[in-house]
This record gives structure tokens, C-alpha cells and sequence, in this order.
């Protein structure tokens, strides 16, 4: 490796805990070669953030690296003080942070942020570096730079706050640029448009990259080569090809087979990982993973697995990985059949009719005033229905109204006009008007299990006062303590969490407590706003499984929401697509998958990275941004962004919503068969020989 | 940023406005004859009575107020109750000259140093030197003003004799005296306003330092004086510029008991003699021209608050 750009070698890092400095990397080995772009990736308190950070000798304050060296080039950073580091910050190695908009300074324009560090590290003029602003934001493609260069971060969307940190990175073409979770705030659309643009500036600038990640389905799609990070040490390292192919490491294995993915039929369940990862405390003596792997053998625990390099240019640090790669062992990874009967009643739970919501209507002085403002169409003549025991999954961007539906429907928000039935009972569209028998049966599950949790009130007491306040009669102590115990164990939590505070467990537990609570009083529907978006892939797949089971078991519906198509396609039987305020497709999970789909669609399932990196699906791209709600787009609101655009009459005319077959509706001007044509013509997704 | 402006300033004039309406109720509430004050106990009823259709004291309480308000917009103040009789206009002006004096060696001084101050403390969060200004700040503020004043005179003026005891120079004194004079004063006053200032500074400094954009800053290469000064500072300030605001019109009207210590003739000494007299038209005056400069304070506030955030400023 002395031709890498960088080289980590035995790295290790402590971080300070009350008086206690606990191990939080050991041992990292591993380097980057000229216009590599590598994956790091694990899951969070991995540590993959920390190492990031360290491979620039940037520490945090309660941090200290205690032995290893990063060489950059040869030369070591770990040996250099701050003065000589900041030679290399930002003209050597740059960082492309997580979030754009905090990462930016709000009280600068972009033009002054960009050229700050050119002026720094070139000598450039005011003037000079103001130029080289503006043709680095050109470069990111943005198409008006000088307009751009001229506004502050606040102005600008959430995708072009990150155009904007690459531009500011690359602009003293810097050796080896480090991306640090740069696309996790943004839409999968937004997302996908984002990857590819890293892809081609690296390639273009030659420069070596990090890209820090959690997304196995981007690293797969983006990566030369990938890093696995598990518990502070590298789990394995491999060309991407190969890791994918032949992963050998259980957890690379594991973390794998745990993505969710459109599965047949509701009795299968994904396979997950079971327990957590060990925190920095009790840091194993054996193997980081052994607790948790499903092979580990007594030696795993006494003894810690070397990182060994094998094949030529793999690393990999398993006991018994010879095993897994000549077929001796088999880690079982098929999903889990599930006997029982799950299939969807055809009662109907909900049904919402013609929901309207706007958002910051004109007020008196904005008419007497004449300022020509218009409210925001939030949501829009939207009617959904959701049958018994089954799931409604509704996807879009944000800024779709998927939200908004959702708060309507819960009374969070007082709808406009419209209808809402709930068990065929007319709803009430304001919440203080509602029977507490209605309220009993719509409950919710929020996406941050952190904030939706009271942290002064134990797992139990949480529990025991929902049950108090939904039950129908007063009841006993004893009664609610049953009933508390009974749903911990639904939620499989042992009853000992009955007395622990929300601090004291993992984001996989407290989102598994605010489930047992949307279920403490036996709901109808449960509305869940991406249950999973804050959780890691292998906690993911647990609560989406746990899903899956309570409805079995206990009849409820769910509303899923969520902005990533497959793990809705997990989950639901039926999926609605929103865009701009406005449903443009709905339909079974296979009939939206399948062909004819919705333009909007298809460019939401091709934005979705594959976890394979031989198969590479078609790139649709949403080109432009989403227009404002406020000013929707006239005839069909997509044509501005539309890949499949036929002519004028996409601009002037409202687009039918058209049943295409079994109740699968499209709303495009399109006909279906020709959107099957177009469609199959040039599928999705293909495999690379 | 035109509609902005346009708003506040008609605001600006309500608030004068209704104001002026307050004071002009509460003065009406104070007991006692107004042509008695003025000619004493053993005038003649003909005399009170000329004296009171003089002062147009007989009509009705709202046509008084009327002619109030339109003398007072078009530049006539009325004149005083004491002996003599003197316009008020010259008088209230001329303290007016005085307070601005006294808030401005007192903002020059204060500002600077507490904004020093705030920003070591929160570059150094907890640390000894943070304690160490946090003690001597509340310390100082919770003094009342003539202790510190006291103090001050008696180590520096009375002690050392750096400066003089009271501030009493005569108008047209030389600048060099007249800053002399002020400088004890201006300390005393700073000592009150450094507290909050400091806590301000502080919080915004600590709250900013964890922000990601100051780690893009640090990593750009910047050396850490730049990395301070223009990137944090420049939004730690933000919420302090309206504290300085607050305290300017504090120091313009309320300065009471540092001006009567230190024997220096501001506003604030003057409205406490109109009050003691029962001098209506004066303290009319003096809290007008009070409230006036605390509402411009704010104004200005919000002004340079919007200018330098551009997140108000453009919404």
C-alpha cells in the first residue's frame, strides 16, 4: 500500500467518559489508493464518524488518539501540531459534511464561504477567489452561479446546500476528500441526483475519497472499495465486487441479508441480527461481534480474531471465515416463514373522502394589501382507504403532503373539507370533537423514538398512565400492571424494562416502547411516520418484523409512511404515491412496481440504490427542483420535472386519474400501454455482465 | 427591508402616542391645585383663577390634552412650575446633551469589555477564568449603584484623586475635563449593565461553538483567531445587540441614582426633581423624551438585528 494516498495503520482512539477512557477505535488499518473512492461503513456508534475525523487529526476535546499513525502521502498527521494541520485542512483534505445547512455559516453568503478558503490557501484576490467560486459552482452544475454565490445558505434547498459543501471542498482540489454522511438529510430523488454528481467530480478531479456511510444499497452503487466498521475495529475490507459477492464476515453477512425488500406474501420475516452492539464500556475481551454473531464459538468470546489480509488485497477479522468461504458453514439468511393467517379482511377501517388542507392562507392586510400571496396546497382533493389488517403505504418526497394526510387523518390537523370514517362511524375532522372511542383506535408512531418518549417517566409509567387515560372503565393497579407487562412482552422487552428511564435503552428499544404504547389500548389503525428512518439497518429490520407480527396477532392497520420505497414495499399491501399535494398513483405492491407505473414512480424506485453492486438500475433522474406548493405547477403538477414529458398538454391539461386494471390507478396523460411500451422497452433494473 | 421600516416607525409613533396618554392621565390623578403650586398657599383667588385660564387648566381634560400634544409636536414644551418660570424646551435639551454624553463614555467603555469578557468566558466554558468573571460580574451587579458609586469615589477620586469626586463641569468645559468627569460615572454604570452583556456574550459564544458550520470553519484551514472572530463572533453577537439596546435607554432615563451620587446633571436627575416639585410640564417632557429614546433604542436594535441576520432580513 506506499502508493496509497492515505494509510491508516494500528489506529487507536479513546474517548473520555467521566473519569473512565474507554477504547472507542482499535486497531484500524486500512488505506485509500489514487481515485479510489471508499466506503466506510457501520452502524451508529461504530465509531465510523470518529475514524472520518481522526484520518484528518481532528479530535474531539474529550478525545485522544493513543498510539497508530495516518500517514497522508507518506508523510504522518498524527505527528504534526494544529498550525501544520491547518496547512493541510481544506487544501490536502477536505470534508464534505452530513448537514449541509448547519455546516454552513448562516450569516455569509455561499460566494464568501466558498472563496474564504481559497483566498486561504491559494493566495487568491477578493476578486480571483470570488471567480473561482462561481466556477466551482458551476462545476457542481448548479445553473446560475452568480446568482447563487450571491444568497445565503437558508435560500437554497436542501440539495443545493450540499452542492454547495462539494463545491467548497474541492475547490483547492484537494488530495483526498472526506464525505461524511453527505446525502442522509436529503430525498432518495435528491439523494440519487447527489451520488452521481460525487461520482463524476471524483472521477474528474482524480482525488482520492472517504465516503462515510450507513447505506449499504449507496456504498454498493458509488464504492470501489468498502470498509466495514463494527464496535471501533474493521470487520472486513474488500473490493466492493467481492464484499457483496462473498461477504465471509457473519455481520457483513447479516447486515446484508437484513435490508428490507419486497417479499411475497405477509408470512415471510426478514432475518435479523439478534442484541445490540456493545457499548464502549464493556467492550468485549474476544470478538466486538461475538455476541451477537450466530456462529461464534468459545474462542470468538476469549479471543480476539487478527485482522488478517487474505487473497491479496481483502482484510478480514473472523475466526472462521476459511469456513464461510469454502462452504463448510452456511449462515442461514432465507427469510423466515411465518405461519399465520395474515391476509387483509375486507372491511375497511378508514376511509378518508376528498381531504383538503392549506397551509398559510392569505390573511386580511395580505388582501388589502393586494400582495398576490397564495396559501399552500398542502393536500389536495385526496380520498385514501385502508382495509382490516392491512397496510397503506404512502411514499413521496417531502414536501408531498404524505405528512400532512397523516395529521389530518389523526385530527392533528383540522382538514379543510372532506370526510373521514373510521370503522364505517363518520370522524369528526377536528381532534376535541372526537369519542375517546375514536381516539382509542387511531393511535401513532412517531419517527424519533427519542423525542416521542418522556425522559423523566419510566418505560412502565409511560405505559401504565396511556392505559389509563384510553381505558374505557377505571381499573385496578393490578389491572394496569398486567396489561403493561403483557404489552412489553408483545413488543419482546423483558419485564425488567418496566422500571428503566428512556435513557437507558437503545433507539431499536425506545421505538419498540412507543409501539407497545400506540398499542396499549388496542387500536383500530396505527399511523406510523418512517417508524424506521432514525433506526440502524440491523434494528431496521427487528421493528419492521415486530410490525409485521402485531398485525398479525392483533388485527391493527397501519399507515405506513415513509420516503424509501422498499421498506414500505416490506410492509404494505397497498402503496399510495403522493406528489405536490396530490396522489399520482396508487395501487398493490406489485401492480406499482410492475409496469405501467406513474413517471413519478419509476423515478422514486430508480433513485433507490441497489445493495448489489452488479446490478445497476436505470437512472431516472428528477432534473430542477420540486416547485413550490404554493405555486403549483398548471395541467399536470410532475411535467415540470418530467422524464416521460409528451407535449403541451402536460402543461395545460389536469393529467385523468385512470384505472389501469384491478383498481390501480395512474394519474398521467400517458395511456398505459404505451407507458407499458416505454416502460419494458428499457426495464429498471439490469444486471452488469 | 422598506415595509419593515415603514411598520416600525408608524410604530414607533403609536407607541409615543399612547404613551403620551398615559403620562397625561396619571398627571391628571396627582392631587392638589396646579395654580396653587405655582403662585403658593396665600395667592389670590383672581390671581389663581388668571393663572389657571392662562394654563387653559378650566377646559375639559381631553382638549388640555389636545393642546399638549399639539404644542409639544410643534416644538413647544410649556414652561416649568418653579420660580421663574423657564421654558422647558432649553432645559430638558440641554440635560438631554448631558445623558447622551454620560450613556455614550459608558457604552464605549462597557461594550468592548464585556464583550471581551463574555467571549473568554466562553471560549472557556467552566474552566477557572470563566468562574472568575461570572463571580466578578454578579458581584458588581448585585451592588446597589451608590455603593459601587461610593466606592469609586472614595478609592479614585477622594483616594488616589485620578479623578474628581462629582461631575459637575459647566457646559463648554473642555472635552478633556468634561471626559474626566465622566469616567467614574460611566464606570458605575457599567458595572451595572457588564452583568447581563457578559451573559449574553457567553451563552451565545458556547451556543455557537457547537455548531457544525465552526468545525467546516476549523477544517477549511482557517487559523483560530479568524475562526473566532468572523465566524462565531459574528453570530454569538446577535442576540446581545438587543441587551446593549435595552441598556442604552436605560442609561439615557435611568440613570437616577448614579447621576444624584455622582452630582451629574442628566435627565434622570431632572425628571427626579420635576417629581418632587410636581412639576407636570417638566416631567411630562422628561418622560417623553425618554421613552422616545428607549423606543428608538429598539428600534435601532431591530434594525441592525435584521442587518446582520440575514435570515430576517430577507424573509
Amino acid at each position: 500500500m506506499s502508493d496509497a494516498v492515505i494509510t491508516v495503520d494500528q489506529l487507536n482512539l479513546d474517548y473520555k467518559l467521566g473519569n473512565r477512557w474507554l477504547s472507542a477505535l482499535k486497531d484500524i488499518s486500512f488505506g485509500i489508493m489514487p481515485d479510489e473512492i471508499h466506503g466506510l461503513v457501520g452502524e451508529s456508534g461504530s465509531g465510523k464518524s470518529t475514524l472520518a475525523l481522526a484520518m484528518m487529526n481532528f479530535v474531539a476535546p474529550n478525545a485522544r488518539i493513543t498510539s497508530g499513525a495516518v500517514y497522508l502521502d507518506g508523510v504522518d498527521l498524527l505527528k504534526k501540531n494544529s498550525a501544520e494541520m491547518r496547512q493541510i485542512w481544506g487544501r490536502d483534505i477536505s470534508l464534505v459534511p452530513q448537514d449541509a445547512l448547519a455546516a454552513l455559516n448562516p450569516s455569509y453568503t455561499i460566494g464568501d464561504q466558498i472563496s474564504e478558503i481559497t483566498r486561504l490557501h491559494e493566495g487568491l484576490s477578493k476578486r480571483a477567489a470570488w471567480d473561482r467560486a462561481i466556477e466551482m459552482l458551476r462545476q457542481v452544475r448548479i445553473n446560475d452561479p452568480k446568482a447563487i454565490a450571491q444568497r445565503y445558505p437558508h435560500q437554497l434547498s436542501g440539495g443545493m446546500q450540499q452542492r454547495v459543501t462539494i463545491a467548497m471542498a474541492l475547490s483547492t482540489h484537494p488530495r483526498l476528500l472526506v464525505l461524511d454522511e453527505p446525502t442522509t438529510a436529503l430525498d432518495v430523488t435528491t439523494r440519487a441526483v447527489i451520488v452521481d454528481l460525487f461520482r463524476e467530480l471524483i472521477r474528474e478531479n482524480h482525488a482520492a475519497a472517504l465516503y462515510v456511510s450507513h447505506n449499504l444499497g449507496l456504498v454498493a452503487q458509488l464504492c470501489d472499495r468498502v470498509t466495514v466498521l463494527y464496535g471501533g475495529e474493521v470487520m472486513a475490507c474488500a473490493p466492493v465486487q467481492e464484499l457483496y459477492k462473498s461477504p465471509y464476515h457473519p455481520y457483513t453477512i447479516s447486515l446484508l441479508a437484513s435490508l428490507p425488500h419486497v417479499t411475497t406474501g405477509t408470512e415471510t420475516r426478514l432475518p435479523t441480527i439478534e442484541g445490540v452492539a456493545p457499548s464502549l464500556a464493556e467492550r468485549p475481551h474476544g470478538c466486538v461481534f461475538a455476541t451477537r454473531c450466530p456462529i461464534a464459538i468459545d474462542k470468538c468470546h476469549t479471543e480476539k480474531p487478527p485482522l488478517e489480509v487474505v487473497q491479496g488485497d481483502r482484510l478480514i477479522k473472523c475466526w472462521r471465515w476459511r469456513e464461510i468461504a469454502t462452504g463448510e458453514i452456511v449462515i442461514d439468511t432465507s427469510p423466515k416463514e411465518h405461519p399465520m393467517d395474515t391476509a387483509p379482511r375486507a372491511g375497511v377501517v378508514l376511509n378518508a373522502n376528498a381531504l383538503n388542507k392549506e397551509f398559510d392562507r392569505p390573511t386580511l392586510t395580505d388582501r388589502l394589501l393586494m400582495t398576490g400571496k397564495r396559501p399552500v396546497h398542502a393536500v389536495d382533493n385526496v380520498s385514501v382507504r385502508i382495509r382490516q389488517r392491512s397496510t397503506l403505504g404512502l411514499v413521496g418526497e417531502s414536501g408531498s403532503g404524505k405528512t400532512t394526510l397523516a395529521r389530518l387523518i389523526l385530527g392533528l390537523e383540522t382538514a379543510d373539507s372532506g370526510t373521514l370514517e373510521l370503522l364505517d362511524v363518520p370522524l369528526d375532522l377536528t381532534l376535541g370533537k372526537r369519542s375517546k372511542k375514536a381516539l382509542r383506535d387511531l393511535q401513532m408512531v412517531f419517527q424519533n423514538p427519542n423525542d416521542a418518549l418522556n425522559p423523566f417517566i419510566t418505560v412502565g409509567g409511560q405505559l401504565a398512565r396511556t392505559i389509563q387515560r384510553l381505558s374505557m372503565k377505571p381499573l385496578t393497579r393490578a389491572a394496569i400492571q398486567t396489561r403493561v407487562l403483557e404489552l412489553l412482552n408483545a413488543v419482546r422487552l423483558t419485564d425488567a424494562y418496566v422500571s428503566r428511564f428512556p435513557a437507558e435503552l437503545s433507539g431499536g428499544e425506545k421505538q419498540r416502547v412507543a409501539i407497545a404504547r400506540a398499542f396499549a389500548a388496542d387500536p383500530a389503525l396505527i399511523v406510523a411516520d418512517e417508524p424506521t428512518s432514525a433506526l440502524d439497518v440491523s434494528v431496521q429490520s427487528v421493528i419492521l418484523n415486530l410490525l409485521k407480527d402485531l398485525r398479525a396477532a392483533k388485527g391493527a392497520s397501519y399507515l405506513l409512511i415513509s420516503h424509501d420505497l422498499d421498506v414500505v414495499s416490506y410492509l404494505a399491501d397497498w402503496i399510495v404515491v403522493m406528489y405536490l399535494g396530490e396522489i399520482v398513483e396508487q395501487g398493490t405492491v406489485e401492480q406499482v412496481y410492475a409496469t405501467p407505473s406513474h413517471p413519478y414512480t419509476e423515478a422514486l424506485i430508480s433513485a433507490i440504490p441497489v445493495a448489489d453492486p452488479t446490478v445497476k438500475r436505470k437512472a431516472i433522474r428528477l432534473g430542477g427542483e420540486q416547485p413550490s406548493p404554493r405555486n403549483l405547477p398548471t395541467g399536470c403538477r410532475f411535467h415540470t420535472r418530467c422524464p416521460r414529458k409528451i407535449g403541451t398538454i402536460c402543461e395545460t391539461t389536469l393529467p385523468p386519474y385512470t384505472d389501469v386494471g384491478d383498481g390501480h390507478f395512474i394519474r398521467c396523460h400517458i395511456p398505459a400501454e404505451e407507458l407499458i411500451a416505454l416502460q419494458t422497452s428499457e426495464p429498471l433494473t439490469e444486471r452488469k455482465t | 427591508m422598506l415595509r419593515f421600516l415603514i411598520r416600525r416607525l408608524a410604530l414607533l409613533a403609536l407607541t409615543l402616542l399612547l404613551t403620551s396618554i398615559v403620562i397625561f392621565a396619571l398627571t391628571q390623578l396627582l392631587p392638589g391645585d396646579v395654580a396653587r403650586v405655582i403662585l403658593g398657599r396665600e395667592a389670590q383667588p383672581e390671581a389663581l383663577e388668571a393663572l389657571r385660564v392662562e394654563l387653559g387648566l378650566n377646559e375639559p381634560a381631553p382638549m388640555q390634552y389636545l393642546n399638549w400634544l399639539t404644542g409639544f409636536v410643534s416644538g413647544n414644551w410649556g414652561r416649568s412650575f418653579t420660580a421663574g418660570r423657564p421654558p422647558i424646551r432649553p432645559l430638558v435639551l440641554e440635560r438631554l446633551g448631558s445623558s447622551l454624553q454620560l450613556a455614550f463614555v459608558t457604552l464605549l467603555i462597557s461594550i468592548p469589555l464585556s464583550i471581551l469578557l463574555g467571549l473568554i468566558s466562553g471560549l472557556n466554558e467552566n474552566k477557572w477564568i470563566d468562574s472568575a468573571i461570572s463571580l466578578f460580574t454578579l458581584s458588581v451587579v448585585g451592588l446597589p449603584e451608590f455603593v459601587t458609586g461610593l466606592v469609586l469615589i472614595n478609592v479614585f477620586a477622594l483616594g488616589l484623586g485620578w479623578f474628581p469626586a462629582s461631575s459637575t463641569a459647566a457646559p463648554g468645559a473642555p472635552l478633556g475635563e468634561v471626559i474626566q468627569q465622566l469616567i467614574l460615572p460611566a464606570i458605575a454604570a457599567t458595572f451595572v449593565l457588564m452583568a447581563y452583556v457578559v451573559r449574553m456574550t457567553r451563552a451565545g459564544v458556547i451556543d455557537e461553538l457547537k455548531k457544525p458550520y465552526v468545525r467546516t470553519a476549523t477544517l477549511k484551514g482557517l487559523p483560530r483567531r479568524q475562526v473566532i472572530i468572523k465566524h462565531v463572533l459574528r453570530n454569538a453577537l446577535l442576540p446581545t445587540i438587543t441587551v446593549i439596546a435595552l441598556s442604552f435607554g436605560w442609561l439615557i432615563g435611568g440613570l437616577i441614582v448614579i447621576e444624584n451620587v455622582f452630582s451629574y446633571s442628566g435627565l434622570g436627575r431632572l425628571m427626579t426633581t420635576a417629581v418632587e416639585r410636581k412639576d407636570i410640564p417638566l416631567m411630562q417632557a422628561t418622560v417623553m423624551v425618554i421613552i422616545f429614546f428607549f423606543a428608538l433604542a429598539n428600534l435601532i436594535a431591530d434594525i441592525a438585528y435584521a442587518f446582520l441576520n440575514p435570515r430576517i432580513r430577507l424573509e
